[in-house]
């Protein structure tokens, strides 16, 4: 029997696959259970543009079978409307309706779509404003928005480096475990977001699966990649790594900033970018703490700065002209996971860090440089909690 | 700055139809205005939607797949056979048929009901002041129906649980002298009742004064009866105010006279000038504690009921009814000049959703 267990043995379990489903959908063995029961019908609104023509809304279709859809209320009442590729929308595709519509600038309006079968899926628009267009003013607008919120904080929290260094051994220890601290509360907060996104995205496609799961692939390329030399990363090859947690991260703050805008949910812009922008300092402060005074460059910081905070520029543009809930899910998934690496990496540097015995995260420095990491995150939420 | 230019004023005054209809109803009912010419087209295909875009569903209601036209409805009255006993008593005898249906009830829109005959409102029964009507009730439903009339009747005829309830396959035959004279009603009265009701059973049952019996308004009372010369004049018609909650979280959805969402307000009724109007208006419309009739550019005489033949509110232009308070209404178009007039529920909401219509006076 030894001769068969050949790789080509793998046709074996493909042509049983291909057998249960060839005769699953001839036989339809189970229909005879759902008969007589209506139609399933799932539909999830997407995004919502606003423009002087009208409301314009992309679907996702959810149910095993197409919804139709019949009929169109705008603010209770039925309105014309026109939608392409045509009224029924399949699972998992998109179809968009062109509602022509006098709607009112900064009120609400609430959308009702109704089926072949007379359910209802409803949507609000909390603020109705226009949809931002991608003109070179407003890509300017949110290039700097993006730098206000990614690049520039970031720089000013290097400057925290030379003081911290004043303070010796100690002063690096602090400023490691404000780094862990910090990266703990971004790896809640993260996932937090993620999460939350997920929940606004068609149920078929498990966007909280994919955040999780995300996170958990995400963080072991990332150390694969660190330890390709067989050792911990260290040093700016730290620095590096957790310049690209928070940049992953910032991406996906970028997105929800950017579709705070879009869909006119921004009371106080400015107030809110600065928020994020000193909600931001402290990951300047966590990028240049594992590097060494003597490998420190202009160069090097710059690098880091744009690597970490540049993505918050390309995510505020793309969240601004609408990209679906998943994909901002699965980029703070991503993000979750780039951060997580990165408290492994800090965290296993910080623990054998020293060699005359004490380790150094159970020195006062270290315990009060993790609660301040967190305690500055939390406090400067408050900013951005808008 | 955006909202000004949704609405250049060019754009509003270019509009002719804005001038027709749209000075009464407000620019959102403005497509309407020409609709008439060009009724075969779906709406999609009109090219003056513009930005405004209009109040409407889209797309068309299959009437012959539904087995009623709602503009046939309005005037197809049901006055079954009449036969006159030995001692002289004239007998009106109905036969109907409580049946499951999925029905059309906006274009695209199909709603599970429960009908009488297969057509919500059910048939509008027509008898004349003091017959004794029998009404054979088969029920061919997956659930126990009755018929309930807002009339006068005995006990074991009010067509309730325990008196006169249906099982499905059984039958019953209801039995009463036809009075008062008046606009009324009937429906399913099973229990749950709201859902017997929201399904679709109810009717109009009008009972035609007798002129014998009312020397002093005989003029009138002959006006009313069916068949005579003198109601030939009148043109008549039938609406039940009704909605439909397609979802069924006790909200309607729809709203409509006579069931089709907005159907007469694409296809408007036609009216002559010279005759005047008598309209039986009957509100089955469930879940909304009221529901109301509102005339454009004219007035009209209400008879609460009908149960009087003198008004009993005269010159009005807005009546509201609670669910199962019905009235006639009566009006002229004779000092108008001709073109279209809306009629529709002035709370808003249910005209936006359906109940909104027209006449058009030639």
């Amino acid at each position: 029997m030894r001769s068969v267990m050949t790789r080509s043995t793998i046709i074996l379990p493909i042509l049983l696959i291909i057998a249960l489903v060839a005769a699953f959908l001839t036989v339809q063995p189970f229909d005879y259970l759902t008969r007589g029961v209506p139609p399933d019908e799932s539909i999830t609104v997407e995004s919502v543009r606003l423009d002087d023509e009208g409301i314009h809304v992309t679907i996702r279709g959810s149910s095993a079978e197409p919804t139709v859809i019949a009929q169109v209320q705008v603010d209770g009442a039925y309105r014309f409307f026109s939608m392409s590729p045509n009224q029924s929308v399949g699972y998992l595709q998109t179809a968009n309706i062109n509602i022509p519509y006098p709607w009112v600038r900064g009120e609400p309006h609430h959308l009702a779509f109704v089926t072949a079968t007379g359910q209802t899926f409803e949507h609000t628009i909390n603020v109705a404003v226009t949809t931002p267009k991608l003109t070179m003013g407003s890509l300017l607008g949110f290039a700097l928005i993006g730098l206000f919120v990614g690049i520039v904080p970031i720089i000013i929290g290097y400057s925290f480096y030379p003081a911290l260094l004043s303070f010796g051994e100690s002063g690096r220890a602090f400023a490691m475990a404000l780094t862990i601290g910090l990266l703990a509360f971004l790896l809640v907060d993260t996932l937090g977001e993620g999460l939350e996104v997920a929940e606004k995205a068609t149920k078929a496609l498990h966007a909280n699966l994919a955040v999780w799961m995300s996170a958990l692939v995400s963080c072991l390329v990332l150390l694969n990649l660190g330890r390709r030399s067989g050792r911990p990363p260290e040093g700016a090859a730290l620095a590096l790594f957790i310049a690209i947690g928070i940049g992953v991260h910032n991406f996906g703050e970028g997105l929800v900033i950017g579709a705070s805008f879009a869909v006119g949910e921004i009371a106080l812009a400015s107030f809110l970018v600065l928020g994020f922008a000193l909600h931001n300092v402290s990951e300047g402060v966590a990028i240049s703490a594992p590097i060494r005074k003597d490998a420190i460059s202009f160069m090097t910081l710059a690098k880091l700065a744009i690597i970490a905070g540049g993505p918050a520029i390309p995510g505020t543009m793309i969240g601004a002209v609408s990209v679906s809930p998943f994909w901002t899910a699965l980029a703070f998934g991503i993000g979750a996971g780039a951060i997580l690496q990165v408290i492994i990496e800090v965290g296993s540097n910080v623990l054998k860090r020293r060699s005359d015995g004490t380790a150094s995260w159970q020195s006062a420095a270290s315990l009060w440089g993790f609660i301040s990491g967190i305690a500055i995150m939390y406090v400067t939420a408050f900013l951005v909690s808008g | 700055m955006a909202i000004k230019h949704l609405f250049p004023l060019k754009y509003r005054l270019s509009r002719r139809g804005f001038v027709v209809t749209g000075l009464a109803a407000g620019g959102a009912f403005v497509s309407h205005a020409s609709v008439a010419k060009n009724d075969k087209n779906m709406p999609a295909a009109r090219p003056h939607q513009g930005r405004h875009g209009a109040t409407q569903v889209i797309g068309k209601v299959d009437h012959a797949r539904n087995g009623f036209d709602p503009k046939d409805i309005l005037t197809d009255w049901e006055t079954g056979e009449v036969t006159t006993t030995q001692d002289g008593t004239r007998v009106r005898e109905f036969v109907i048929t409580a049946v499951d249906k999925e029905i059309e009830i906006a274009p695209g829109v199909l709603f599970p009901a429960w009908t009488y005959n297969g057509r919500i409102p059910g048939p509008s029964f027509r008898a004349k002041e003091g017959e004794l009507i029998r009404v054979r009730f088969s029920n061919l439903g997956s659930h126990e129906h009755t018929m309930h009339f807002h009339g006068i009747h005995s006990a074991r005829m009010d067509g309730v649980p325990g008196a006169g309830q249906v099982a499905p396959g059984d039958s019953f035959t209801y039995e009463f002298v036809a009075k008062p004279f008046g606009c009324h009603l009937y429906h399913c009265h099973s229990f749950p009742l709201k859902r017997h009701i929201h399904k679709g059973l109810y009717g109009a049952f009008i009972i035609d004064p007798d002129p014998d019996r009312h020397p002093e308004h005989a003029d009138v009372a002959r006006s009313r009866l069916l068949g005579t010369p003198e109601n030939k004049r009148w043109q008549e018609f039938v609406m039940v105010m009704n909605g439909f909650d397609t979802n069924f979280d006790d909200e309607n959805e729809f709203y409509a006279v006579n069931s089709i969402a907005f159907a007469y307000q694409h296809d408007a009724i036609r009216i002559e000038r010279a005759r005047p109007v008598r309209v039986y208006l009957v509100n089955a419309t469930e879940f909304d504690p009221i529901n109301s009739f509102h005339l454009h550019a004219n007035f009209f005489d209400y008879y609460d009921h009908g149960t009087t033949l003198t008004p009993t509110l005269k010159t009005v232009d807005t009546i509201m009814l609670c669910q199962a308070q019905r009235g006639i209404l009566e009006f002229s178009f004779a000092d108008h000049e001709p073109g279209r007039y809306m009629f529709h529920a002035h709370q808003s909401e249910f005209a936006e959703l359906g109940w909104m219509a027209n006449f058009e006076v030639v």
